[in-house]
């Protein structure tokens, strides 16, 4: 199911000096906010779960797993060199299956890494804040990288309808509209998120076991369905 | 021995008709696809590579569905038209990939990049790369698991005279190791230097088959038409249609001109001068009106 050929490529291509530049943004504002919050206000376990819950998971987490997600299969399937990949004897649920790792590895080192590392700064840990943001980025990064993996299989334009979802969908209409957050990334990550750190700093709208059920039914959906559709892929440039 | 069996296969989009009704076997040796840009060389090589399903009909090889099948590609090699491949490797590791994507090593790469002649610059990143090289590059990635059927989709678009000469000497010689070579152009010279057996297409449709030279005979035999302007037009005229080599001649006054249509091709231009000198008729203009590759095509369409 994993190959390690598809896998370097992917890397190398997610990895490269203009997209790496990209995903290391988002992490490095985070940690200079969570630094100068620190400085200026001093250890507050609520303004703490603010920032790693409206900056960290709510923004960041999605905008890296739209671009490591879609970056991941998009970019190969728009100018046409996955036909280097589909003219091979892999089986094709092998490569969106390789793909799916690698974009989640890559959305959990720049997403989950410095949302711990935002959270030791912003309370130490405090509350396992900390813990329970990172564990939610890890679980968010799963979805997301796999969602994401699916829009860059079936649109072009995979970048755009990510950010749409990651910043319309989740972001404002999650806050406005309480259905909405039934359906959202961001809520079952929080409901895993509420049981890591207990108490009332860390909640979400869904029950934990509904977002564990969601979590693998769209992470699983999403990536079989990847998998059909670049088996009946159309390269592009035909007459 | 490897045979590619194109069984009436037709493929639309939406309601354009790009490969209409199709039937064709690509057997060992090299076969050229020759038609004009947009025939549908590019949809039925997609086909042939199992990028795109038929709307009708089968594309086998050596009985085998060639249409998500992944297992077909131990047999086959495609060297695509279009130029992306990685740009941020260098040769050696795009060709490495390949290898190992089959399932080979480094030992088989290298063996391909010797054969393209490309170790020189193994080394370099394919973004730093000519045409000509990525093509090379292209060809050893197809290569590296010694394929029974290569399909090339327009290899020697953008290709210099030499490189051309090299692409079409190794295509040569997989053609006489008893490889299944098709290769697709729409550079009527190319394909007659390279193959042996041609495949036309025109407009979606299978317009001709077979050998080169039988092909190339209908198209130069083939009515010719001309647009002659001269001293005296009418004279010219009748002296010209006494031969049997002018089918018909039209006096068009709009244009002030002689228009020809000569059957014998070569008989006809030796005449043309021959008998405008007997008769003291100065000629002032000689141009042949259809001698587009589409004409040509639309003529073998009709033959």
């Amino acid at each position: 199911m994993y190959d390690p050929t598809v896998a370097r490529l992917t890397y190398r291509a997610l990895l490269g000096r203009r997209r790496a530049l990209i995903l290391g943004a988002l992490p490095i504002l985070l940690i200079m906010i969570s630094a100068a919050v620190r400085t200026f206000s001093g250890a507050d376990d609520q303004v703490a779960a603010d920032v790693l819950g409206g900056f960290a998971l709510a923004t960041m987490v999605p905008i890296i797993g739209v671009i490591a997600g879609t970056g991941a299969i998009g970019p190969e399937i728009d100018d046409g060199s996955v036909v280097y990949l589909l003219s091979k004897p892999v089986k094709r649920p092998t490569i969106i299956f390789t793909k799916l790792i690698v974009a989640i590895a890559v959305t959990m080192v720049f997403s989950a890494v410095p949302t711990l590392v935002a959270g030791l700064i912003l309370n130490g840990n405090g509350q396992q804040i900390a813990l329970a943001y990172t564990v939610a980025a890890l679980v968010a990064s799963i979805a997301y990288a796999a969602l994401f993996l699916l829009l860059g299989t079936v649109t072009r334009h995979a970048v755009i309808f990510g950010l749409v979802y990651a910043l319309v969908w989740e972001a404002l209409f999650g806050s406005l509209v309480p259905g909405a957050r039934t359906l959202s990334v961001q809520q079952w990550a929080l409901a895993v998120a509420h049981k890591v750190a207990g108490g009332d700093l860390v909640t979400s709208d869904v029950g934990l076991s509904t977002a564990v059920i969601l979590l693998a039914a769209v992470t699983a959906g999403a990536t079989w369905y990847a998998g059909q559709k670049l088996r009946t892929l159309k390269l592009a440039g035909e007459e | 021995m490897t045979t590619l069996n194109i069984d009436h296969v037709s493929r639309w989009f939406g309601n354009v008709v790009a490969v209409n009704d199709i039937t064709m076997t690509i057997g060992p040796g090299v076969t050229g696809l020759l038609g004009p840009n947009g025939a549908g060389k590019s949809t039925l090589i997609n086909m042939m590579g199992g990028f795109l399903a038929p709307s009708t009909g089968s594309v086998t090889l050596d009985g085998k569905p060639v249409w998500r099948n992944e297992q077909i590609y131990r047999h086959i090699g495609i060297v695509p038209e279009r130029e992306a491949m990685y740009d941020f490797l260098t040769g050696r590791e795009f060709v490495v990939a390949n290898a190992e994507l089959h399932g080979l090593g480094k030992k088989a790469a290298q063996k391909a990049l010797a054969t393209v002649e490309m170790e020189y610059a193994q080394d370099r990143k394919i973004s730093t790369y000519s045409k000509g090289m990525r093509q090379r590059v292209k060809m050893a990635s197809a290569l590296v698991h010694d394929p029974s059927l290569l399909l090339l989709d327009e290899p020697f678009n953008g290709m210099d005279p030499r490189q051309r000469m090299q692409l079409m000497d190794l295509l040569r010689r997989m053609g006489d190791e008893g490889r299944t070579v098709l290769f697709s152009s729409h550079i009527l010279e190319e394909v007659e230097q390279l193959a042996a057996h041609i495949e036309v297409i025109v407009a979606g449709r299978h317009a001709a088959s077979g050998d080169f030279r039988r092909i190339r005979r209908l198209m130069t035999d083939r009515p010719h038409r001309y647009l002659v302007r001269s001293s005296d037009d009418r004279a010219l005229a009748s002296a010209l249609i006494a031969d049997p080599s002018t089918a018909g001649i039209e006096v068009d006054l709009a244009e002030g001109a002689l228009r020809i249509q000569a059957v014998d091709f070569g008989r006809f231009t030796a005449l043309l001068p021959q008998v405008a000198r007997d008769h003291g008729i100065r000629l002032l203009t000689v141009s042949p009106s259809d001698e587009s590759l589409e004409s040509v095509f639309s003529y073998l369409v009709a033959a």
